[in-house]
Order: C-alpha cells, then structure tokens, then sequence
C-alpha cells in the first residue's frame, strides 16, 4: 500500500523546482514529475521499498526523486549530486515543501565505492545519466555504485537500446534485474543543439533485486 | 547535514589517506526539526552506526553562544560513551538517538579529515565532499 494516491504524488511533485541552467557535460535532464511519481508509488505498491526505508538517490539533481521517496514515507532520504547549483536547488525544493526527513551531500557519486555508506541503503534510486555524451557507460557505472550501496533494491532507467547488456552486468554483479516498464521519456529542448522542440526517447525502468533471499 | 549522514561521511577517497573517519565536525549554525519516531528504524540503523562517533557528535559544541546552551541540554546528555547492551530494549535512549541522529540539521559548519587537516565546509545544510583532481 502507499500512503498517497499515484495522481496526488505526481500533483505534489509538479512544484518541485527543477534545474535553472542544466549543463550540458552532466546530462542534466530533469525526471519529469508524472515518471518521478510512477516510478516511485510502483517501488512502494508493489515492493513496499520505500515507506519506513533508508533511500538513497545517487546523482539526485534538484530532487525529484528523493522528494517522490520521502513523499511516499521514507524514513529517510539521502541525496548525492555533484553540481552545486543543483544541490542548491534541491535544498531550495526540501525547505519550500518542508520535507524534515531529507539530506543531501555534495560528492562524486563515483567515489563512494569503498566508503561506509556501503550496503547502508534499504533501497538505492536513480536517473543516471545515459551515458550518450561525452561520458559513455556512465550509466552504467552508477548502477555498479548503486548495487554495492543498497541492501535490498535498486531502481534507474537505462536506455531501451542497452537492456541486453545492462542485463548480463548487472548478473555478473550479483543482482537480478528486471524490467518494470517501458516508458517514452520525454526530453524537451532544453539544450541548443536539440533541433526539434521535444523529443522521445525510449527508456527502461528497472528494479534490481539484490536482497540475500531468493 | 543530519548527524546520520555524518556518521558515513569519510576523507578517504583523498589519495594517502588510510581511514578518514571520524571526520572532526564543527557546528556554527544549526536547526532542530522534528521527525516521526520510528524505534525499529533506529534500532536497524544501529548496528551500521559507530558508536564513538555518534557520542563524538553528541560533545560538539556550536561555536555560536546563542545556541550553545541549549545545544549542550539536549545532546551531551544521557547519550553514553559506550554503546549499552539491549538498547533495542531502551526506548527512551532509542528517542534520544532519533533525536540526535535526525532532528539537527547542521546548517553551516565543516568537516576537517583527522589525518591531512583537509577541510570540508557545510554551507546551507550541504556538506561538500568534493575534492580537486590533485587531491585523488
């Protein structure tokens, strides 16, 4: 059960403040709130992996999907984002929606390997960057971090395009992944070089089972 | 920054630097805000938790007078130097833990790495853990 209807989450999180300039070398694509909020009440409808849960948000932007968690009961909420302007912005959103159970650090989501916060998290969510600019496979290294922070569960959208092999990694690093749905992610023009106004494209959301039992 | 997230925070991906932790906290601002108590919350996080920090935290004095009274009221006491047995068992303690662990937002302060003296400033509740690419 979630404590919030699907469509009153999603009202929620159309007031969270997204990126004021994103920065094209960080992909910083916002998670639109209506993704945010069905990616989110699925974790806890159908999963209960978030109401009374440690959540973690690896490269959490402005926040959306760390606000969508602690809307949805979260004990607690912790944020990692790179950007400063976006760690402002994600403060900015917390204070505004009085949001008390939500934290946020400043760090290199690729440095927390090997640190303490470790197996820490019941429950790891993300919108990675694809990886299709000047970073390739940075999706995928963020979802290497991400199974070694959680516990239990970790949730991220990859491109349709690399399901296949985000598959047989994702097996290799001992987690069993499966695809929740199938979603059109909308990316508008928020960048020069998009020559048309909005474009599509096609993107998995997974949930990666990594909890000892079977 | 809640002591929480303190409590994970380390100095260790600087390139030298064996265990980073714990990382010497200073507070010069901060706000207390209520959360839901949670007691098997608490108890689960425990275990993950280092103690000599927790209480390490719990002796930190914010530098502004205005709030060091009442600081010292709610956190050095009754939090214990070393970690009692059956606490799952000890409500009262588990509250005060809550209270410590997730209701002080330290809002501007730094974290200073035990072994190099690298700083890392807390500005508006966000503590930059980022370092420069000589650092690594």
């Amino acid at each position: 059960m979630a404590r919030l209807k699907l469509k009153k989450l999603e009202e929620y999180l159309q007031s969270v403040d997204g990126f004021e300039q994103p920065k094209i070398l960080l992909e910083q694509y916002p998670t639109p709130p209506h993704i945010a909020a069905c990616m989110v009440h699925h974790m806890q409808a159908q999963h209960e992996d978030i109401e009374g849960k440690l959540v973690g948000d690896l490269g959490c932007g402005c926040g959306m999907l760390s606000i969508a968690a602690t809307l949805l009961g979260a004990q607690l909420t912790v944020g990692f984002e790179l950007d400063g302007d976006a760690v402002d912005t994600f403060r900015g959103n917390v204070v505004d929606m009085e949001l008390p159970n939500v934290d946020c650090v400043r760090a290199d989501v690729l440095q927390l390997s090997g640190s303490k916060w470790e197996k820490i998290f019941d429950t790891v969510v993300m919108n990675p960057p694809f990886g299709t600019k000047h970073n390739a496979g940075m999706d995928m290294r963020f979802l290497e971090v991400a199974l070694r922070l959680a516990n239990r569960a970790v949730y991220s959208l990859h491109k349709t395009s690399t399901r296949a092999y985000i598959q047989k990694k994702s097996q290799e690093w001992g987690a069993r992944g499966s695809v929740v749905a199938e979603l059109r992610y909308n990316i508008e023009a928020s960048y020069k070089f998009h020559k048309h106004k909005s474009k599509d494209i096609e993107v998995d959301f997974w949930r990666f089972d990594i909890s000892k039992d079977k | 920054m809640k002591l929480s997230t303190y409590n994970f925070l380390t100095s260790m991906a600087i390139k030298g630097v064996k265990v980073g932790f714990p990382l010497k906290l200073t507070i010069n601002k901060k706000e207390v805000v209520e959360t839901e108590f949670n007691p098997t919350f608490v108890e689960r996080l425990l275990p993950k938790l280092d103690w000599s920090a927790i209480y390490g935290a719990a002796q930190v004095n914010p530098s502004d007078m205005r709030q060091k009274m009442s600081f010292q009221a709610e956190l050095t006491e009754d939090i214990p130097a070393v970690q009692p047995e059956n606490i799952g068992e000890n409500e009262a303690l588990l509250q005060k833990l809550h209270h410590l662990l997730f209701e002080i937002d330290v809002l501007e302060g730094q974290l200073e790495c035990p072994e190099t003296g690298r700083v890392f400033p807390i500005t508006d509740g966000i503590p930059n853990m980022l370092l420069n690419e000589d650092e690594v």
